[in-house]
């Protein structure tokens, strides 16, 4: 761990107005990821402004009859929370899907967003990365590649997105609501907040140099049912292999891309009458594997099949 | 004890007056862990302030150290010192020296070599005044490398080789017995590289007292790295005092020491000043030791009505080219079932990545995931139900020794076993059970493992308050060492828990073998029995001599330990009285223990039986486990808590073997591709559910004067393959690569 400063921030402008002007300057919430990575000594902020204690934390119902969910309340605050459970009870099981409980205790709503990816190479200093050193290359696409993603890489990162919270709200159609260093603030759809790597993997969001979170915006939640699945190696404290979040005629994926994928393509399909199975040809038709990934594809299309209620391969035993 | 026949003779375990011995005692150093108070090797308080030292892993895998550029780190704030090939540690040993013959190391000089061996090999030490400053200068040292082209990283078993150091074992003629069996069973299997994942790192707090040293450090075995650390150090090995009183866990990882330890004391030596050093959780998994990959291949030939008639296990793994070790994972085939035309062997491939070494029950915990599947394979075949395939199968005696079994109750343990978990329910069709989305299934496996007994000395030592205090230079890395030795003690003075004193890791105490291959708790409880019947005797002697005590005059052979007296029927006196009276500064004694030499007599093993419940996920091939069974006949079990969690850990390994625990080589770099625990995925408590385990009554009078076998590592034991064959039996899925991966799982029920 490099030698950096701190500050505690006052307000959230102040927090942003500061970021903006102290170069290598980091906002530190619950540090889960953030401190993990300053060991490995991956994250290098010479400054860090602690954003942690900002009473950002509420989580209240919006005239629109919506939920506002303050970026500093914890994972665990928003998963247990009444309005959460009861009207966005995906968003509540995407969350406890995450990290460990330990984690979801002291991670904010807002740090998940921000969250790195948990590819093995970007974790690994001694190897190539183009995340951690823009030109470096990416040691992950010709590597252990089973956690590649199969929609969006591009040669310069083939990283997923590590949070689930983050599909449930791309199914949810959440807004980012940010304050910006002039002290302005904006909202972002949160399926623009995140970026494909493209030939940059090192710039993730399409935040702007000191812009902070400072809550999630959730529209009423739709008509229909909610679920979340993820598939995972273990049953707890694992990263997902594949997740889908279904809200209403809406859907998401995980785990594969370094950004929630909404799977547009396929619900059109199921607007435009399609079946299950046609729906979900229709969205994999641009996923692209590997070899060692190839499962994350069959993963995808029996999972969805299987959330659409379609037929699945296999299902009986032979 | 002249022979083996002696360990059947009353002694005071065996009598067991105060019941003492069995009971569910708990940690005795519990209190101290959970308030955070055992101090661990890293934690250890020092004389004056600590510098800390960090080592850089070389980032090649293969290859030569070229040059070292330090000057930004020599540089950096709070850096002491740095130190590498250019620029060594002062006063080392030449590699391989040994200036003690007898001694159990030679000397393991560090930076003195440029050859980098494997990736994560230390290269160089920052030590500075704090952790933060040396781990930010270490970031700051530039090593330049010349990598090796001919490098080997990847293990192709077609590679693997036979070796002089591991016969094959063959009886009768195999391959024409196979080749002639109506039912041929002919599959191979792999398991991969796993990591030992302690949760405490390797670590080191070393500083001297004029021309001695005083080292805390993580090990399972005191002996070797004290001799090691004096040759290294060139000093006489009295010189270097040696502890590990804390052992966060070991697992065979810490049966050898790293690099810490020497360049510890080495930095203090050079600081005067006391140094720690601990490996980080990444060095941990690249540049300790690993369970190398296996490959084995399994031949059974049987008859219709499923006896076998030819067996054949052949295993091919790998190691580190300069660090020969073979994963074992045929052995325990040689004495599991009887057959009479077998052949097993080990194959080995050199490699270039990090060491291969034992981890918990090395040889079996691979192997019996080959052979234990193969069996479920064979009685599926033959519509035989697994267990009864298994006890059709049972030799009389060992199938290649021709030894008879010092006790063997493996059908006892299926039978019981299949009782208390409701295997009659099991449909031995697959994929018949649903829940949901989840197909269940049961499977079972035996377990078997190999019990040990070293030659350990104790010492007793009891004062004028009648407090017995045990001292032995065994450890205790989490087992239950501290707690067992405290029943034996107290159990054989025959004065209550609470008045005994244990103290082990501790080089300077009488030596016993430490912790390792399941005989720890045989060896060093057989010590101090021995250390108690020595200070007995010594007490008695002293008691029956003199007039002031009423048991004066009393013939040896009656005198009696019990409630805290010395006893003759109804004439005693209070131990803290004939102490007193006759040695107030205490009376000690030293008793030592070694396998009787006809102990090879007998074959002795622990036994067991797994069950396993699992659910697979027919949408995403995912296996969780809801409900285990371990029944174990370990001998006498000396406190049903311990033993019973050493078991259930054991079942717990076995699970992760099964489904989750893998480690990849990338073939680029040599390195492993998972070095935290984010990524190195050993199960959790929401894997574990409903995992219980028991244990038959034994006594094993044949194994050593306690009756006791191993418990530390029989629960692996076949634990992943009743997990893998409860897939099977719940999806019909058969996957014969080792873990069970969603992937794996949905390519074997046919669809991916």
């Amino acid at each position: 761990m490099r030698p950096f400063t701190y500050e505690r921030a006052e307000d959230a402008a102040g927090a942003a107005k500061a970021a903006a002007e102290a170069p290598g300057a980091k906002f530190l919430a619950g540090g889960t990821n953030l401190l993990d990575l300053m060991k490995l000594e991956i994250e290098r902020p010479t400054h860090l402004i602690d954003v942690g204690r900002l009473p950002l934390g509420q989580i209240e119902p919006t005239a629109e009859g919506g939920l506002r969910i303050g970026a500093m309340a914890t994972n665990s605050a928003a998963a247990s929370d009444r309005h959460v459970r009861t009207l966005y009870p995906l968003l509540s099981h995407a969350l406890v899907s995450g990290a460990s409980a330990q984690l979801r205790n002291k991670a904010t709503i807002g740090g998940n967003l921000m969250q790195r990816t948990r590819c093995g190479y970007f974790y690994d200093p001694a190897k190539p990365c183009n995340k951690r050193e823009p030109g470096a290359g990416c040691s992950a696409l010709e590597g252990d590649a089973r956690g590649n993603a199969i929609f969006g890489a591009s040669d310069a990162c083939v990283a997923t997105h590590s949070s689930d919270m983050a599909v449930a709200l791309s199914a949810l159609e959440a807004k980012v609501e940010t304050v910006t260093p002039g002290g302005s603030t904006r909202t972002i759809a949160l399926d623009d907040l995140h970026r494909l790597p493209g030939d940059r993997p090192e710039v993730e969001t399409d935040l702007a140099v000191g812009e902070l979170i400072t809550a999630v915006l959730l529209p009423p939640p739709p008509a229909g049912r909610q679920e979340y699945r993820k598939v995972r190696d273990r049953a707890s404290y694992a990263g997902g292999l594949f997740s889908l979040a279904l809200a209403g005629d809406r859907l998401a994926m995980g785990a594969v891309a370094l950004k929630p994928w909404r799977a547009r393509k396929a619900e059109a399909a199921l607007a435009a009458g399609a079946s299950a199975a046609e729906a979900v040809a229709a969205e994999l038709e641009t996923a692209q594997a590997t070899g060692r990934n190839t499962f994350k594809i069959t993963l995808a299309r029996r999972v969805m099949t299987d959330a659409l209620g379609g037929t699945l391969e296999g299902a009986t035993v032979r | 004890m002249s022979s083996i026949t002696d360990y059947a003779l009353p002694n005071p375990i065996n009598q067991n007056r105060q019941g003492i011995i069995g009971r569910a005692v708990d940690r005795y150093e519990g209190p101290l862990k959970v308030s955070g108070t055992a101090p661990y090797a890293y934690e250890v308080k020092t004389p004056s302030p600590a510098a800390y030292g960090v080592m850089v892993g070389a980032a090649i895998g293969c290859g030569l150290v070229t040059a070292v550029d330090d000057v930004a780190a020599k540089a950096a704030p709070g850096v002491k010192l740095v130190w590498h090939i250019f620029d060594q540690p002062p006063g080392q040993g030449e590699a391989g020296a040994k200036s003690y013959v007898q001694g159990q190391a030679a000397a393991d000089p560090v930076f003195v070599n440029p050859k980098v061996r494997y990736f994560g090999h230390p290269v160089a030490l920052v030590v500075a005044d704090t952790f933060e400053n040396a781990n930010a200068a270490a970031a700051l040292v530039q090593v330049s490398y010349e990598e090796d082209a001919e490098a080997e990283y990847m293990f192709e078993p077609a590679d693997a080789r036979p070796t002089e150091q591991d016969q094959d074992s063959s009886v009768g003629e195999f391959e024409h017995a196979f080749g002639e069996a109506p039912i041929q069973l002919d599959e191979v299997y792999s398991t991969p590289i796993q990591n030992h994942c302690q949760m405490e790192p390797c670590a080191t707090t070393a500083w001297w007292e004029d021309d001695k040293v005083v080292v805390h450090t993580s090990v399972q075995m005191l002996k070797g790295p004290q001799h090691l650390l004096a040759e290294t150090l060139q000093i006489h090995r009295s010189n270097v005092h040696l502890m590990s009183l804390y052992v966060g866990g070991g697992f065979g990882g810490k049966g050898s020491s790293y690099e810490d330890m020497a360049l510890a004391a080495l930095a203090s030596r050079s600081l005067a000043q006391p140094v720690k050093i601990a490996l980080t959780r990444q060095q941990m998994f690249n540049a300790t030791v690993h369970r190398p990959a296996t490959v084995q291949r399994v031949r059974l030939g049987a008859t219709p009505d499923g006896r076998l008639t030819a067996l054949s296990l052949m295993a091919a793994t790998h190691c580190a080219r300069n660090a020969p070790f073979i994963e074992r994972a045929a052995a325990f085939s040689r004495a599991l079932y009887a057959a009479p035309h077998r052949l097993t062997g080990h194959r080995l491939k050199l490699l270039d990545i990090a060491v291969a070494s034992a981890m918990r029950a090395p040889g079996e915990a691979s192997g019996m995931m080959s052979l234990e599947a193969a069996m479920d394979e064979l009685a599926d075949r033959l519509g035989l139900d697994p267990i009864e395939l298994r006890i059709r199968n049972e030799p009389d005696k060992h199938p290649e020794s021709g030894q008879p079994y010092s006790a063997r109750q493996l059908i006892e343990c299926m039978q019981s076993g299949a009782e208390s978990f409701g295997w009659s329910k099991r449909n031995p069709k697959p994929g018949q059970v649903r829940d949901g989305r989840w197909l269940v299934g049961m499977g079972m496996a035996a377990a078997i493992r190999g019990n040990f007994l070293l030659p350990a000395k104790a010492s007793l030592k009891i004062d004028a308050e009648g407090t017995v205090r045990l001292q032995q230079g065994m450890t205790d890395i989490g087992t239950g060492s501290y707690t067992i030795l405290a029943q034996i003690a107290a159990e054989t003075m025959g004065v209550p828990l609470e008045k005994v004193i244990v103290e082990i890791g501790d080089s300077g105490f009488a030596p016993a073998p430490g912790s390792g291959g399941q005989f720890g708790a045989a060896s060093a409880g057989s010590g101090a029995l021995a250390g108690g019947m020595a200070l007995r005797a010594k007490l008695t002697e002293m008691a029956t001599a003199d007039p002031a005590s009423p048991i004066f005059g009393a013939a040896p052979e009656a005198v009696e330990f019990r409630d805290g007296l010395i006893a003759v029927e109804n004439r005693s006196e209070t131990l803290a009285a004939l102490v007193s009276r006759l040695s107030p500064q205490g009376v000690e004694a030293e008793g030592s223990s070694a396998p009787a030499p006809d102990i090879r007599q007998f074959a002795s093993y622990s036994h067991g039986a797994q069950f396993a419940e699992v659910g697979v996920d027919l949408v995403t091939g995912e296996v969780r486990l809801r409900r285990m069974l371990g029944v174990f006949a370990c001998g006498r079990i000396l406190n049903a808590k311990t033993a019973k969690s050493q078991i259930t850990g054991g079942m717990i390994w076995g699970v992760g073997t099964a489904l989750t625990e893998t480690n990849r080589v990338d073939p680029r770099y040599g390195s492993l591709v998972s070095q935290d625990l984010g990524t190195y995925l050993a199960p959790v408590h929401a894997d574990i559910a409903n995992l219980d385990a028991y244990f038959l009554p034994e006594v094993d009078d044949k194994a050593n004067p306690l009756g006791i076998k191993g418990v530390g590592e029989a629960g692996i034991c076949g634990a992943g393959a009743a997990v893998a064959n409860a897939v099977y039996n719940a999806c019909g899925a058969r996957v014969r690569d080792y873990p069970l991966t969603p992937e794996r799982v949905l390519a074997a029920m046919g669809v991916g």
